[in-house]
């Protein structure tokens, strides 16, 4: 924890695009104010980079308060660096110390290849929504509050589960580069609410299959993603996406 | 006509024959440990002989001792599967990844603590299965039963063995210390009444059956047991 500024060493994993061989290359940034955010400091280096005439660091970022997910760089061995529940946006400088060297790498996985430096292609979170993260029904306009009735813990378990803000954390961080804590909440929010019902195991064999196809590896139940998720994300979703696709295989009369 | 489509070859499938097939395994622990602990009574192994003899001949326990085998097999099986395609998700490693910063080492190392245990059961089911059912065991005790426990004295003289058993029981605490919890979350059973019960008994279960184990060779090399 410093208030001083800082003279800091970086090493940022350039790779020019997917095909490329990638590497780590050293930058040092110097006179870091210890009230910026992470990607703040990377704004100065990049700007930094660009009067030298190199080529800036890739990196995604967009809402820069923690709630669009797209930020996702890998600090020190872990993503979204040493806080917990915070994104990489949300980590300021004053969680390092003056002298510290950081190593930075994109999110690694198989499913999420590397586009450019920092920047991976998270498009297979996206797929596995559109194979059934929704509800096929006209919703038409908005209903009258309270019209239907769900219990408080039912929907505030519900809410837990949709503050998930896709931001690939919990692969990155599984030693399996699993998507189960993803799917599960994506799957659970839906699945606690009476809106959900109709479809709910359908959507979850479907889920499921297409997080399998994009090639994410198994959970083996580590919990190493709700203890680095920036939301939260609990274990249960994964318990409960478990017996949704149980249902749906052993239960349910219906095949997908 | 409907069936059970991709049910087992699934991630979630896969994982669900782990739990089950190492749940099998963890009930067959509680006999096994049980019946060896016999020892225990200290009369030469008069007592434990006739549950030896009991678990060798009994149709059904033998019935039994096939279904343990293929789930064995399929824990195994699976397990190295799994450890495989794990791998293959993520290609490119990280140059820095602080795993103990969000998971338990034992709980990252199941590939690893299963190997280890692997290798012993060959080594183990050498020393006294394939002795108890197919070499046969070479003496009787004063009761006129097999005397599988003299073989076990014999083994258990050989300070490598003894290590080796002993540590291999640490892998099987720390296998099972991840296991046993995980097992049941495997099966969707999280729940917040349930849940700590189930990770306080898992625990006591994990540590009470690998110290009980080490404690046999251990207990027959000092002599304590005779």
């Amino acid at each position: 924890m410093s208030t001083e500024n800082m003279n800091l060493t970086l090493k940022v994993w350039r790779q020019t695009d997917n095909k490329a061989q990638g590497n780590l290359v050293d930058y040092k940034v110097s006179d870091v104010s210890p009230d910026m955010s992470f990607l703040e400091m990377f704004d100065v280096l990049n700007e930094d980079l660009i009067t030298k005439g190199d080529d800036p660091i890739v990196f995604d970022h967009d809402c820069r308060e923690g709630i669009c997910g797209a930020c996702s760089m890998y600090i020190n061995g872990r993503p979204h660096g040493p806080k917990e529940l915070v994104t990489t946006c949300q980590l300021h400088m004053r969680s390092f110390k003056d002298g510290d060297t950081i190593v930075v790498e994109p999110w690694r996985a198989k499913a999420f290849p590397v586009i450019k430096d920092l920047a991976v292609d998270r498009t297979a979170f996206d797929r596995i929504i559109a194979a059934g993260g929704f509800i096929s029904v006209n919703t038409g306009n908005a209903q009258d509050a309270n019209a239907i009735p769900i219990p408080k813990s039912q929907s505030d378990a519900a809410f837990e589960a949709a503050a998930c803000i896709a931001c690939g954390a919990c692969v990155a961080t599984c030693k399996n580069a699993s998507a189960m804590l993803f799917t599960s909440a994506k799957i659970s929010q839906l699945a606690l609410l009476p809106q959900g019902q109709p479809e709910r195991y359908r959507r979850a064999q479907s889920m499921v299959a297409q997080m399998d196809a994009e090639g994410f590896g198994n959970c083996t139940n580590t919990g190493a993603c709700e203890a680095e998720c920036p939301k939260g994300i609990s274990l249960e979703n994964i318990a409960r996406m478990n017996r949704d696709f149980y249902h749906a295989k052993f239960v349910s009369e219906e095949e997908v | 006509m409907a069936s059970f489509g991709n049910a087992f070859s699934s991630s979630i499938g896969k994982k669900l024959i782990m739990g089950i097939t190492g749940l099998f395994l963890i009930l067959f622990l509680i006999v096994h440990v049980f019946i060896n602990s016999l020892i225990f009574f200290n009369d030469g192994g008069q007592t434990f002989n006739q549950g030896a003899e009991f678990m060798a001949h009994n149709w059904i326990i033998r019935a039994g001792e096939i279904v343990l085998f293929v789930g064995l097999l399929a824990h195994i099986y699976q397990g190295l599967r799994l450890v495989f395609e794990n791998r293959a998700a993520r290609p490119v490693k990280y140059a820095a990844y602080n795993g103990s910063a969000n998971s338990k080492w034992y709980s990252r190392s199941m590939g690893l603590l299963g190997t280890l245990l692997l290798i012993f059961l060959i080594v183990h089911l050498s020393d006294f299965w394939v002795v108890s059912r197919f070499t046969g065991i070479p003496t009787e005790d004063a009761l006129g039963k097999e005397d599988l426990f003299a073989v076990m004295v014999d083994k258990f003289q050989n300070l490598g063995i003894v290590i080796l058993y002993v540590l291999a029981m640490v892998s099987l605490a720390y296998h099972l210390l991840h296991g046993f919890a995980s097992a049941f979350q495997t099966l969707g059973w999280n729940h917040k009444k349930y849940s700590p019960i189930i990770r306080a008994f898992g625990f006591w279960y994990s540590i009470i059956i690998s110290v009980l184990f080490a404690l046999m060779p251990v207990a027959i090399y000092t002599g304590i047991i005779k």
